[in-house]
């Protein structure tokens, strides 16, 4: 696994981001947006989890997949924290703990490894696909998964897939871990043998400006073959979107992660790509490298959000906004009608949020725009200026954007900031309670379904509860 | 390697963590990466404390792993001693850190901060949890308390005239199970028969209260797992003896109360006026004659494991049909005990082991931990916790001591409500032949039918009475659970793990959060069979096939509220066929909730 340091892909964003063309985004003025604000970039104590948390939704998500993460008793027992794993008799994931004899020597490793992954196949035949999950401990000592992968791989006589990827803490940062697990399954994507201009075929990746110069509306090339969306959905947002998109005749529509992990949609030049969760992005440059071609967009939180995610995908098939208008204007309707529940609980209501998923950005538009929210700070893990390009143009240029973290150093702002309502992980949320202020768990954020226009709602009032409950309790 | 799913204990920074969170002015340095803030979590989450746990990690990244990583050990050394000004600092690392080799307590101590560093070295690849908070403790009491310690050959001076014998009270640890009702508990018992508390720690010490240590006649060891090695160099050094009797149970405490005396110069008898509790009484009454015999397996850390045995033997008359340990650092006293009573011990830390034994040994009830009560929830047997790795339900909001005279009230509470339910099972026995009182049918207080029951109905142990075995798990520790004991299937699951757990149970396509959240709440109404599995509105209500399959989609627990709120909004509507876009009108309509 070669996944780069979270600091190197820092550092080719901010290169690319400084590339990138001015780009105009409809509904906002070209300026006083966030696009130009400087970053404030720290380095201190994280309070994130790391990328083996993302195995707690992946699981779920590809049910006949199996998760080994290659760790410590740490890493084991972050599982079974944040997962709370007792409820389950046997989770379709597991820790091969690393133990003193294990670092003897590298051989001993391997067989080790070999071992456990025997036992394992021969206990859950139901398992199609297994993934070696790299972890701290397993990087330091420079244990190559991906190379006992290709080796399983080859011996398993099961036609089990096996996989590697790196979901470690010195990579990678919550998240990320999902975007890392998808760039492993993207060599094992069957190519898509759709129709391609050679324009399409040869084109860079979709340059890191908005959705102007991603369209193919200038480049009379023949229809793409397909849609990629991108990100782990809850089925039920999935399948709304797979209607919508039917409605518009944009398709076929795949999904990667896919439900079932041994079915992987195909890519190929004429794949379009669409972003659904804002971490995906060296999954993203991955396909691109396959041809797929990114289409440029807000993320689908929101009506607005979600409104602009679909016209952007639309607009590939040659489907004009206004159709997309028309075709969604059922579920706008009801998005808006339940946001306004809501509204008057958050409007005008001061949010800071930790850095925890990367979907701050695109949540703190969504509460400036349709919830008329102040945003102060904006936290995030890591920031991908051309991923968040389209986020950026819409919030104001009045938020303190901030990426890495100390958390002590941003604990003293968010104390000094007095905000109504603070997003942050579960480690720091009852001491702010308890120091009074009023917070969101950042981590329903991510397993929660939340997108799309028919879920708006529940975004709107997973914000809103804590406001409620702190004014209804008088104890 | 080792394959493991789930572990009865955390690696050792975690207990040492446990250290300096129970403590005031410690601060913990830790040499770890990004990510093992998790165990943050535990503290404020699980035990729901109200400030961070006083720990600092370096959270070094792979950019770092090529340059100066002893760098950042220093510099998060000396802004943790900056910003949160301690009186003693631990440093140490996790496993990834021991890999890298910097030493971070000898760095520390080149830094010549004005407080004592205390470093720690915890093989993480090799020790687990409770041996990390027994060396965090032992090293920080050495590094204080050593300071003032006598010379090894004097004399111990005698007891002034007049002043009371005084003690520590070692043990109490953040995360411990009941500890800190237990200390206050203990506490008040001996201030009742006249010892003066020097000094109670690590729970709520400062690093200043360790250094008096050495002031105290004894030492009152509570757990041994976390205190033993120190009670031992305290004995050592300051020629402190120790009780090595743990107070639960009422033959327990009395036999600590004897040790007490004996160790206090106080007269015994006085002292056991104090052991007032109401167990004794309530397992004579004549209701507790159906208590007689009932098979118990026991399974826990081995002080918890070793105290059960004795209460549920002498005190409650059970039959004790399976005793083990995770911690293989006691395993020898378990060994012991178990063979005493006819028994090989179960000395593990792999559930599967755990639950493998239980199905064997066919108890009618469990006590044990968090992990046994979900195994004895499989095997539709009763659970009562009584040891750690704990669960937010194990920090209850009301006293709930596990020691001392209020703590034998509490045993007889919880672990006896599981299994009764007053007369109801003479009657179950009486007339079992009523369809009312079928084979699977569960006493009234424990939820009823279980979906999932079907596939493992013959899981129950045969020949006890009909009514004996509920498939509920039943809430732990005799706590009353209205929601879980009514609710369906598995609604009981999520309720199961408020806190951090229940996120993982909402995964992306399980639930929205807000719905797994009140899931303790709303699961048993709205769960309710009848309310799901009906699918037969009023005749002139009409589900499409789509919008029946999208109704699936919703997570169990608010199907059925769904499906009414649909109905209700279609009736309302005048629509007499319920297609996708009805269901999310109806949605909109009411609002999420």
């Amino acid at each position: 696994m070669s996944a780069p340091t979270s600091g190197a892909v820092s550092d080719r964003a901010a290169v690319s981001g400084c590339a990138a063309p001015p780009v105009q985004v409809s509904g906002n003025g070209a300026t006083g947006d966030a696009r130009s604000l400087p970053v404030l970039k720290e380095r201190g104590q994280r309070e994130v989890f790391c990328g083996l948390t993302g195995i707690i939704w992946l699981h779920r998500k590809m049910q006949d997949a199996f998760f080994l993460i290659v760790g410590s008793r740490t890493c084991a027992h972050l599982m079974q924290s944040a997962a709370g794993v007792m409820i389950f008799a046997e989770p379709r994931f597991g820790t091969a703990i690393i133990e003193e004899k294990d670092l003897a020597g590298m051989a001993d490793a391997n067989d080790e490894l070999d071992k456990v992954v025997a036992r394992l196949l021969d206990r859950r035949p139901d398992i199609r696909t297994l993934f070696l999950v790299g972890s701290c401990p397993s990087e330091v000592i420079k244990l190559d998964l991906g190379v006992a992968a290709r080796r399983l791989d080859r011996e398993s006589a099961t036609g089990v897939r096996v996989l590697a990827y790196s979901g470690s803490g010195i990579e990678t940062t919550f998240t990320e871990g999902e975007d890392t697990c998808l760039v492993s399954m993207v060599p094992e994507m069957p190519v898509d043998r759709g129709q391609a201009t050679d324009d399409d075929a040869s084109a860079p990746a979709t340059g890191p400006g908005g959705r102007g110069d991603s369209s193919s509306a200038d480049e009379p090339a023949a229809p793409p073959s397909s849609l990629l969306v991108l990100g782990t959905l809850a089925d039920v947002v999935e399948d709304q979107m797979r209607r919508i998109f039917a409605d518009l005749g944009v398709g076929p529509v795949h999904f990667l992660p896919p439900r079932n992990s041994a079915e992987l949609p195909p890519v190929g030049p004429a794949t379009r790509l669409l972003l659904a969760q804002p971490w995906v992005n060296e999954a993203a440059h991955a396909l691109e490298k396959r041809g797929a071609r990114r289409i440029s967009a807000p993320f689908p939180l929101g009506v607005e959000g979600t409104t602009e995610w679909i016209v952007a995908a639309a607009r590939e098939w040659g489907v004009d906004r206004d159709a997309v208008l028309a075709a969604t204007e059922g579920p706008r309707r009801r998005g808006t009608q339940a946001l306004e529940r809501y509204r008057e609980q958050l409007e005008g209501r001061t949010i800071f949020l930790f850095p925890d998923s990367q979907i701050e950005i695109p949540l703190a538009r969504f509460l400036h725009r349709e919830m008329g929210m102040i945003p102060l700070e904006v936290g995030t893990p890591f920031l991908h200026r051309a991923h968040m390009e389209p986020e950026l143009a819409l919030l104001p240029d009045t938020i303190r954007l901030s990426e890495g973290q100390d958390v002590d150093r941003q604990l003293d702002r968010c104390m000094e900031d007095q905000p109504d309502l603070v997003v942050c992980g579960l480690g720091l949320a009852n001491p702010l309670e308890a120091a009074g202020l009023t917070t969101k768990w950042a981590i329903e954020l991510v397993f929660t379904p939340l997108q799309g226009y028919e879920q708006a709602g529940d975004l709107a009032e997973l914000l809103a509860r804590p406001l409620v409950r702190s004014a209804l309790l008088e104890v | 390697m080792e394959l493991t799913i789930w572990t009865y204990e955390g690696p050792p920074h975690v207990g040492a963590m446990r250290i300096a969170t129970a403590m005031k002015g410690v601060h913990y340095v830790l040499h770890a990466p990004q990510g093992d803030t998790y165990a943050d979590l535990l503290f404020t989450m699980i035990e729901r404390r109200d400030h961070r746990p006083p720990v600092t990690y370096t959270t070094f990244q792979a950019q770092d792993l090529g340059g100066d990583t002893a760098e950042i050990v220093k510099e998060a050394v000396r802004s943790a001693h900056d910003r949160f000004r301690p009186q003693a600092m631990l440093v140490g690392e996790s496993c990834t850190a021991e890999l890298i080799q910097d030493n971070p307590g000898g760095l520390a101590a080149t830094l010549g901060l004005d407080v004592p560093i205390v470093p720690l070295e915890l093989p993480s690849y090799q020790r687990k949890e409770n041996f990390g908070a027994s060396e965090a403790f032992y090293h920080l009491v050495r590094a204080l308390a050593g300071p003032h310690a006598p010379a090894p050959d004097a004399p111990k001076p005698a007891r002034p005239e007049g002043r009371r014998p005084r003690c520590n009270i070692l043990g109490g640890t953040a995360l411990g199970f009941r500890h800190r009702d237990d200390i206050r508990e203990i506490r008040g018992l001996l201030e009742q028969v006249g010892v003066e508390i020097n000094v109670s720690a690590p729970l709520d010490a400062t690093p200043a209260d360790l250094a008096r240590m050495g002031e105290a006649d004894f030492n009152v060891v509570l757990y041994p797992e976390i205190a033993d090695t120190t009670a031992r160099w305290l004995e050592r050094t300051f020629h402190q003896p120790r009780t090595t009797t743990v107070p639960i149970g009422v033959g327990a405490t009395r036999d600590f109360l004897r040790e007490v005396a004996e160790l206090s110069g106080l007269d015994p008898e006085p002292m056991q006026a104090h052991l007032d509790s109401r167990l004794p009484w309530y397992s004579r009454s004549v209701d507790s004659n159906y208590l007689t015999g009932k098979r118990v397996f026991i399974f826990g850390d081995a002080t918890h494991a070793l105290a059960a045995a004795r209460v549920a033997r002498e005190e409650m008359g059970f039959e004790v049909v399976g005793l083990g340990c995770y911690n293989r650092e006691f395993a020898r006293d378990v060994r012991k005990a178990a063979k005493e009573i006819g028994l090989k011990a179960l000395i593990t830390d792999d559930y599967l082991e755990v639950e493998d034994a239980i199905r064997e040994a066919a108890p009618e009830m469990v006590l044990g931990t968090q992990m046994e009560r979900h195994i004895a929830k499989r095997l539709g047997l009763f659970c009562t916790v009584i040891s750690a790795p704990v669960h937010v339900e194990d920090f209850p909001a009301r006293y709930s001591p596990q020691m001392g005279p209020e703590g034998a009230n509490v045993l007889f509470d919880t672990w006896v409500h599981p299994l009764m339910m007053g007369l109801e099972e003479h009657l179950l026995g009486m007339f079992q032949d009523d369809f009312e009182f079928g084979n699977d049918t569960t006493p009234s207080h424990l939820r009823a039918q279980s979906p999932d029951r079907t596939g493992q109905a013959a899981t129950g142990p045969g020949g006890h009475g009909p009514g004996g075995h509920g498939p509920g798990g039943n809430g732990q520790a005799g706590t009353s659970r209205p929601g879980a004991g009514q609710g369906a299937g598995q609604a009981a699951a999520p309720s199961l793990e408020p806190a951090p757990g229940h996120v993982g149970t909402a995964a992306p396509e399980a639930a929205p959060a807000p719905a797994a959240a009140q899931a303790p709440v709303h699961a048993g109404p709205e769960a309710a069979p009848a309310g799901e599995a009906s699918g037969e509105p009023s005749p002139s209500l009409r589900w499409l096939d789509d919008a029946e399959r999208e109704l699936k989609k919703i997570p169990f627990f608010v199907r059925g509220k769904a499906r009414r709120n649909t109905e209700r909004f279609a009736t309302e509507q005048g629509i007499h066929e319920i297609d996708v876009d009805t269901l999310y009108d109806a949605k909109a309509h009411f609002g999420s909730r």
